[in-house]
């Protein structure tokens, strides 16, 4: 897996490719997390847009970053899951939880 | 009557996160012998990963040394297919709290207590059985249907 960034004002746009696992989702979070203080993250975007696989490591990715967006008052949003992984986060009620946006990719 | 595969699989990997991806993949490759759709393939995967990280992190959380995770697979005649995910750990004292939806042992690892629901949403059918201090063996059956 692999991640790129993009900045615009203070929200941060993280997009994710490839797998997550447990395996990947370890080393991800710290990477996200240590880019939102850098940056000093207001809103963050996680797109997912480019996923093939995810479980319930996945949901703890991104249920983890909402919260430590939350702690400092900053909010979260999931950008455009395929139907597959929207299917996983939905099952445990992400949805109720935070925005899934689904936007035409440019 | 018990019926007799057309195939069967095993294989034996230590419980190291890498082998997430490994674990998916065999049981993937073992079940594309029947063709299946690419929703019923990704079913499977998810439940194995399910399955397999659980071993990884709840079953030899403090363990030291070699931690084998087995996994073994088989198909029937009528397209039915039976994976078995199996560890020498810890073993879960209450298995119906352990299924239940957003039960997690470990909330601080970022866990949210969805893996077993997964597994059973995804599957046709999944049991569990386990033994305190010995381990135990998680039990997917999934019919793949060509339409
Ligand atoms: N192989 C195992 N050995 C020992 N305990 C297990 C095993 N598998 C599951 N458990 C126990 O059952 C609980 C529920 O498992 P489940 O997969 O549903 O959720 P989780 O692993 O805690 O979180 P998630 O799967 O959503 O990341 C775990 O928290 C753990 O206590
Ligand atoms: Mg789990």
């Amino acid at each position: 897996m692999y991640i790129d960034y993009k900045l615009k004002g203070n929200v941060l746009t993280a997009s994710l490719h490839g797998e997550i696992d447990h395996h990947s989702a370890v080393i991800a979070r710290t990477e996200i997390d240590t880019e939102i203080d850098r940056v000093k993250a207001v809103g963050l975007n996680l797109d997912l847009s480019d996923i093939s696989f995810c479980d319930s490591s996945g949901l703890g990715l991104v249920m983890g970053r909402l919260k430590k967006m939350r702690a400092s008052g900053g909010s979260a949003v999931v950008l455009n899951p395929s139907e597959r992984v929207e299917k996983v986060l939905r099952l445990a009620g992400i949805d109720t939880l935070m925005p899934i946006k689904k936007e035409e990719l440019k | 009557m018990k019926q007799t595969p057309v195939n069967r699989f095993k294989a034996e990997f230590p419980a190291k996160s890498i082998n997430e991806g490994y674990a998916r993949m065999v049981a993937a490759a073992f079940v594309s012998q029947l063709d299946p759709t690419v929703a019923d393939l990704a079913d499977i995967k998810t439940a194995v990963s399910e399955a397999v990280t659980n071993c990884i992190v709840h079953a030899y959380r403090d363990k030291e040394g070699y931690c084998p995770i087995y996994i073994s697979g088989a198909y029937y005649a009528d397209g039915r297919v039976v994976i078995s995910v199996r560890d020498k750990g810890c073993g879960i004292s209450d298995i119906k709290q352990a299924v239940t939806p957003l039960f997690t042992t470990d909330p601080a690892g970022e866990r949210s207590g969805m893996g077993f629901t997964i597994m059973e949403s995804f599957c046709d059918k999944m049991s569990v059985s386990s033994r305190v201090g010995k381990g135990t063996t998680v039990r997917l059956v999934k019919k793949i249907v060509r339409p």
